[in-house]
């Protein structure tokens, strides 16, 4: 039932708002709305059922293992969140001055610091609000850099054909053309492909190192090399940090510019698609070109907001205010629990954990796509021989995971494998929950030879069987409407 | 180990069955002169306890102030059901909603968040959400110039929010759109038709309508938004949806109403939070929904013809189209608008116009007040929502520092965006102010002046 079904004409919480309609007004008659909006009428018990119940009808971290690649959901831990909604930060005005606020401002500075530090770049802004935000000012600054420099032919950006969509439809946004580059037998970017693409009209590469197929770039100075030699850049995308964290830094790697995923690396929450938040990282030679504000501290030790006054040349401003302030704070104090030791153990037990589950599945009959390479912290799956045989597909895989309580891993993509499913199981995961995982997918094997048209019809044991994607589409319904 | 639950035991069996010797043999495909050394600049751990006493410290040397700014962010009473059910963990710590029948809770709140933000807003469709107010308009405008295919300007009012100009001038200067500032009556405080006219001359893709503006004031929506489509040009609206409780909805604006309404959603139960997270809201016409970026749910059935909800229109979408996608936006606000919803679910019709008109009355009030004070005058003659500009006999920033000496934020000034205007101030008081701290902001403020 949709909330709207709940509602009765002039039902109402006394206590949420004012008790009486205020009747001092200035507005003119013809400024006013004449309906009411279609809200509900319920009770708040009514309200926190409604909800409660369609949150049960999630999965989510804290009820299911969620090995999905590229997305590293690992364990939100409860004090970031219960620390940053502390009543004073919350009731803090954006606008408010700066010395009402530098017990926040401290933590944003130390974190700027914090970030700096592990990525190996010469400076930070926290402003961008989520990945691809993080790549749009990402390329901003690439495209500025160029600029300012009467660099103006370099019009392409570089990007391997295991990317995230993200990074072709951000590199548009800039107003670049894409140029996509193939992978070779091995997983990584095909050498020749990069060379031969390269050249004067080439404003910057971007690569997501350890690759979307769960490798690291080997080549990753040879190409940095190629890049700078014919004057582009090297744009980082950070949605694989946590394999590298505290290993190697994007500074080191020859990259100029990065963002990086809170969201993943330094779990702050998905909250079912979003907030997120992507602070990005520069070089040197970028530094002038960060979007505001950024935190700085004074000689005198306390905090202040740097604008276009300190900043001429920056890209400006790309939200209203500060970005996701309150993000940021949960990342902070996930990186304080963790400290400089904990930053190492991320990289080190995601990567045991994805290399052991990789293992264990190869050794149960499942084809890894790049079995001769160490797994970062994800690897992928290929079905397509199954699929050949049985036609059984990743998905139906997928699905039938949902009906043994767990979330499935990230399905074609990325596209150049055929019928992929990425795994990633983050570090919080425990030996117990892979074991039992892989208990699972050779359930779904065995299942798959003796009843496949179950194994196609799946999801069985859920709220919903499979739902009608087309349908969706042809015939929208994207609201509500009261019957008449 | 923090968040990591494995035992000595767990390593030895989970090398072994790899084949490995150690974990650091795990990272043997990295060049040896890539590896880095130890991290430098990040502090050693903490406790939970430790954390914790860091942080309350931390916020209490932010500590309370009674706030009267509002400028684009506005403090409002959030009921305590809101976020103890949005951080539930179910909602917390799921994913984007790409496995729709492990996900049908957020795909139907986010169904009925759709529903809302069209009906409030008084159009057809919604999707489910965007980052925030500046960057939702942003996206309309590159919407728009998509739409009207021979025009790559756009006009944008100075009444519009500073700092909105100044994003949507950074997004959409990367694909040569032209963004035109066009002025406003000093004396009103509002976009006139006549004085707009020359801007028109030129064709232009769309006219952004701030309302409530920036200053507060009230727009003349139902003249611009004719004067707009008469020159074949969309209209955006950018609103406060709290107002929308009150006032027209820019779906019925003018003849034809607004094509596409943006905003930002923080009046619905987001807390004020130093600026975030927050979440835009877009809504618009049917015909307009295939140019709509971001995320949009859609109703269906399943194989049983039971009713359920999945990701719609991903056609659209980055993952799919990569380079010709709408936008290059990912994720959306998804937590945000959970509690946006839960808001709007508790308050109702009626309780969301008692909030809105609370406001309004409570800053006509202020502002009543406030003019009984030597040299203080509305700075604007035109009506207004929650907010209004006050010209005071002195400096602004000197005034703003004695009133914070007394634990009052006491507004804006409004000479950082609008040069020369040192001695306005935009102040705003919600509901959640009472006769009292009126009275005594108004107290303080005369004591001030009179030094």
């Amino acid at each position: 039932m949709l909330i709207f079904e709940h509602s009765r004409p002039g039902r109402r919480n006394y206590s949420q708002a004012p008790i009486t309609e205020a009747e001092k007004s200035n507005i003119p008659k013809n400024l006013l709305r004449k309906s009411p909006p279609l809200l509900p009428e319920v009770s708040e018990m009514d309200t926190v059922r409604h909800y409660t119940r369609l949150s049960q009808k999630n999965f989510s971290i804290d009820t299911e293992f969620y090995p999905l690649g590229s997305c590293t959901m690992k364990y939100n831990p409860r004090a970031c969140n219960s620390l940053a909604m502390l009543p004073q930060f919350l009731a803090r005005h954006p606008l408010a001055p700066e010395d009402t606020g530098q017990g926040f401002m401290a933590c944003m500075y130390e974190l700027q610091e914090i970030l700096k530090d592990v990525t190996g770049m010469a400076g930070v802004s926290l402003t961008p609000m989520a990945g691809a935000q993080g790549e749009l000012i990402g390329v901003m600054m690439i495209r500025a850099y160029h600029e300012a420099r009467g660099d103006t032919q370099r019009t392409e950006i570089i990007i391997p054909d295991a990317a995230h969509g993200t990074n072709p439809a951000t590199a548009v946004m800039c107003g670049y053309k894409v140029v996509e580059i193939a992978t070779d037998k091995e997983g990584d970017v095909d050498m020749d492909a990069l060379k031969a693409a390269v050249g004067p009209q080439t404003a910057g590469l971007m690569l997501t190192n350890p690759s979307t197929l769960g490798v690291f770039e080997k080549n990753v100075s040879e190409m940095s090399r190629i890049v700078h030699e014919a004057g582009g850049l090297l744009y980082y995308d950070g949605a694989n940090l946590n394999a590298v964290l505290g290993k190697v830094k994007p500074g080191d790697m020859g990259f100029d510019v990065i963002h990086i995923n809170l969201h993943k690396t330094f779990s702050t929450p998905h909250g079912g698609g979003g907030p997120g938040a992507a602070p990005v990282g520069v070089a040197e030679r970028l530094l002038p070109y960060l979007p505001i504000p950024t935190v700085a501290k004074t000689e005198k030790g306390d905090y202040r907001w740097l604008t276009e006054k300190d900043l001429p040349k920056s890209i400006g401003r790309l939200s209203a205010h500060m970005g996701n302030a309150g993000v940021l704070l949960r990342a902070y104090i996930y990186v304080r629990l963790l400290g400089f030791d904990g930053m190492h153990r991320i990289s080190e037990f995601a990567t045991l954990n994805a290399n052991y589950l990789m293992a264990r599945l190869s050794e149960a009959g499942f084809e890894i796509a790049y079995p001769t390479r160490r797994a970062s912290h994800e690897f992928i799956v290929t079905l397509k021989e199954i699929k050949d045989r049985t036609g059984v597909t990743a998905m139906n895989l997928a699905k039938r995971l949902l009906d043994k309580g767990y979330h499935a891993p990230t399905t074609y993509f990325p596209i150049l494998v055929p019928e992929c499913l990425l795994i990633e199981p983050a570090e919080t995961e425990s030996k117990e929950t892979l074991d039992a995982f892989v208990a699972a997918m050779k359930e779904i094997l065995v299942e798959i030879k003796e009843q496949p048209d179950m194994v196609k019809g799946a999801p069985h044991n859920m709220p919903l069987r499979k739902l009608d994607d087309v349908k969706a589409a042809r015939e929208l319904d994207l609201t509500w409407k009261p019957a008449s | 180990m923090p968040f990591i639950p494995h035992t000595e035991e767990d390593i030895a069996e989970m090398l072994a069955k790899i084949g490995a010797n150690s974990i650091e043999e795990l990272f043997d495909e990295i060049p040896p002169a890539l590896k880095s050394g130890k991290l430098t600049r990040v502090p050693a751990g903490l406790t939970e306890m430790e954390i914790t006493r860091l942080m309350l410290e931390r916020a209490q040397a932010d500590g309370f102030y009674s706030n009267f700014i509002g400028a684009g962010a506005y403090e409002h009473h959030i009921p305590a059901a809101v976020w103890q059910i949005t951080t539930r963990g179910e909602f917390y710590s799921s994913y984007t909603p790409y496995q729709a029948e492990a996900s049908q809770g957020t795909l139907q709140l986010l169904y009925e968040f759709q529903t809302m933000m069209a009906s409030l807003t008084g159009m057809d469709v919604s999707n489910a959400s965007l980052y925030d107010g500046a960057s939702a308009l942003a996206e309309a405008a590159l919407m728009a110039v998509r739409q009207h295919k021979t025009s790559r300007r756009i006009l944008i009012p100075k009444t519009a929010h500073p700092n909105y100009r100044k994003v949507l001038r950074a997004i959409v200067s990367n694909q040569q759109i032209e963004v035109v500032e066009i002025p406003f009556c000093e004396e009103s405080g509002q976009v006139l038709v006549e004085q707009i006219e020359q801007f028109g001359q030129e064709e232009f893709a769309a006219l952004v309508i701030p309302q409530p503006n920036f200053f507060g004031v009230l727009e003349q929506v139902d003249a611009l938004t004719n004067w707009a489509h008469q020159k074949n040009a969309l209209v955006i609206a950018v609103v406060n949806p709290m107002s929308l409780a009150l006032l027209t909805p820019p779906g019925e604006w003018g003849d034809r109403g607004a094509d596409i309404a943006v905003g930002e959603g923080q009046p619905l139960g987001i807390p004020l939070s130093s600026g975030g997270p927050y979440f835009g809201f877009m809504t618009c016409k049917d015909e307009l929904v295939r140019q709509m970026p971001g995320r949009i749910i859609g109703r269906t059935v399943d194989l049983d013809n039971k009713p359920g909800f999945v990701l719609t229109l991903q056609a659209r979408e980055q993952h799919i189209r990569r380079s010709k996608a709408t936008s290059n936006i990912c994720t959306n606000q998804g937590l945000m608008v959970t509690a946006a919803t839960i808001y709007m679910s508790l308050l109702g019709p009626d309780g969301l116009r008692r909030v809105a008109a609370q406001s309004h009355a409570n800053t006509l009030s202020l502002v009543e007040k406030l003019e009984k004070l030597p040299g203080v005058k509305k700075t604007f003659s035109a009506p207004f929502f929650h907010e209004a500009a006050i010209t005071l006999p002195g400096p602004v920033a000197e005034i703003l520092q004695a009133l914070k000496a007394q634990h009052i934020l006491g507004g804006l000034s409004l000479d950082e965006f609008y040069p020369g205007q040192g001695n306005t101030l935009l102040v705003c008081a919600t509901e959640t102010k009472t006769k009292a701290d009126l009275d005594r902001y108004v107290d303080v403020l005369g004591q001030i002046l009179k030094k």
